[in-house]
C-alpha cells in the first residue's frame, strides 16, 4: 500500500516537472498498432476495399460539397484551394493545427467551419451532422496512406500538455482516466471488446454501432459516458486538446481515412 | 435516396462469371427504434432490390428491418453481352432509386 502511495506521488511529482511526457507515452514505438489490427479479418476486409467501406459513401458526397458554391460569397471550397488530391494531401494528417488568428489550437472540423463562416459567408454546419462529416471525411481522405505529423507545432506545446494531462487524468463514476485503458490494458478485453490503443488514424470513422459516420469527438463522447463522465460540448477547447494529443501519440502511423470500426 | 456505388469488371469474355457489389446509402431505419419521448422513428427501409441485365432479371432480393444501414450487396453473374446492366433499390414508400452501368463483353 504504502509502495503505491509513493508511485503515486511520485507521479504527481513528475507530472508537477513537466515529464508527463516520459510517462505518459508508455507504449513502445514498435508496438503501437491501430485499432485496424484489433478488428475481425472481416470487418479489416470491409475497410481496405473502397467498394464495401461505407464511408466511401460520405466522402464521394463530401467530394461533392467540395465543389458545391455556397454562402453569399457564393465561393466553393475548390474555387480557393483547387484540387482537394494536391491541396489537402496531409492536411488532415498535421490537425488539430494551430490558429494564428485566435492563437488557439483547432481541429480539421473547426478549420472548416471557420473557413465557411468567414470566408465563405455561410451558415454555419452542425458539427456532427452529416454535411460537416462528409466534407472532413473528404479532406481527410486525402491524406490516407501518409504520415501522421501533428503536434510538431511549438506553438502547440501548452495544448498538448494539457491534452496529455486530460489523457492521464481519471474521470468519471468508474474513476478511470483513457490512460488506465488505452496504455495499460491495451489488447485485453473489455467485456467481448478488445481495447485499442486509442490512435486516431482512421477519423472521422464509419463505426458499425453506430451506422453511420462520426467523428473522433464523438468516440471520446462514448469512452466518457462509458466510464460514467460528463462529456465535453463538441467542439470543446478540451477535445480538441485530447484530439491534438492523441494525434501526436499516434505520429508517423498511417492515416485510413475513411476507417471501419465495430 | 442518396448516392450508390456499383464496382464490376468494365469488361468481361462471353461466359465468364464475374462479380457485381453495390453499396447504397441508405438509413434502414427500423421502426422500433424509439426517441428520447418515447414515440417511434417511422419505418423507411429499402425492401426490394434487383439488378435487370439483358432483359432479364438476374438477381432480386427481399431487405427486412433487420438490416443494417447502407446495404451492401454483392453476387455473380455470367457475362452473356454487352450492354446495360440497371440496378434498382425500391422503398416501402414506393420510391425508386435506379442505377445503371456498362459491361462489354468480348
Amino acid at each position: 500500500m504504502s509502495a503505491r502511495r509513493l508511485l503515486t506521488a511520485g507521479i504527481a511529482a513528475a507530472l508537477a516537472l513537466g515529464l508527463a511526457a516520459v510517462l505518459a507515452e508508455t507504449i513502445p514505438l514498435a508496438e503501437r498498432r491501430s485499432g485496424f489490427d484489433f478488428m475481425s479479418r472481416e470487418t479489416q476486409a470491409m475497410q481496405r476495399d473502397d467498394m464495401s467501406n461505407p464511408g466511401m459513401l460520405s466522402v464521394l458526397e463530401g467530394a461533392e460539397l467540395w465543389r458545391t458554391r455556397i454562402g453569399k460569397a457564393g465561393k466553393s471550397c475548390a474555387d480557393c484551394h483547387g484540387d482537394a488530391a494536391v491541396t489537402m494531401a496531409g492536411v488532415a494528417a498535421r490537425y488539430p493545427g494551430f490558429d494564428a488568428a485566435q492563437a488557439t489550437a483547432i481541429d480539421l472540423a473547426g478549420r472548416i467551419e471557420q473557413c465557411r463562416t468567414t470566408r465563405q459567408d455561410a451558415p454555419p454546419l452542425a458539427r456532427e451532422g452529416r454535411d460537416a462529416l462528409a466534407l472532413a471525411a473528404f479532406v481527410a481522405h486525402q491524406s490516407r496512406g501518409m504520415p501522421i505529423t501533428a503536434g510538431d507545432d511549438p506553438r502547440l506545446a501548452a495544448t498538448l500538455d494539457t491534452g496529455r494531462a486530460l489523457y492521464g487524468r481519471r474521470i468519471g463514476q468508474l474513476n478511470l482516466s483513457c490512460a488506465n485503458c488505452h496504455d495499460d490494458n491495451w489488447g485485453q478485453k473489455l467485456g467481448s471488446a478488445p481495447i485499442p490503443q486509442a490512435h486516431p488514424t482512421g477519423y472521422p470513422i464509419y463505426r458499425l454501432e453506430w451506422q453511420s459516420l462520426g467523428s473522433l469527438q464523438r468516440r471520446m463522447r462514448n469512452c466518457m459516458i462509458g466510464v460514467r463522465a460528463e462529456s465535453y460540448a463538441y467542439g470543446a477547447p478540451e477535445f480538441t486538446a485530447l484530439e491534438l494529443f492523441l494525434m501526436s501519440r499516434a505520429g508517423g502511423m498511417s492515416m485510413e481515412t475513411p476507417g471501419v470500426r465495430p | 435516396m442518396a448516392r450508390a456505388l456499383i464496382n464490376l469488371p468494365a469488361t468481361a469474355k462471353r461466359g465468364d462469371i464475374i462479380e457485381i457489389r453495390t453499396l447504397v446509402q441508405h438509413p434502414m431505419e427500423t421502426g422500433f427504434r424509439p426517441l428520447p419521448n418515447g414515440s417511434l422513428v417511422p419505418r423507411h427501409i429499402i425492401n426490394r432490390f434487383e439488378c435487370i441485365y439483358d432483359g432479364a432479371t438476374i438477381f432480386a432480393a427481399e431487405l427486412h428491418p433487420a438490416i443494417a444501414a447502407n446495404p451492401f450487396i454483392a453476387f455473380k453473374t455470367i457475362a452473356t453481352r454487352s450492354g446495360e446492366l440497371l440496378f434498382r433499390w425500391t422503398e416501402d414508400t414506393g420510391e425508386v432509386r435506379e442505377e445503371r452501368a456498362t459491361i462489354t463483353v468480348t
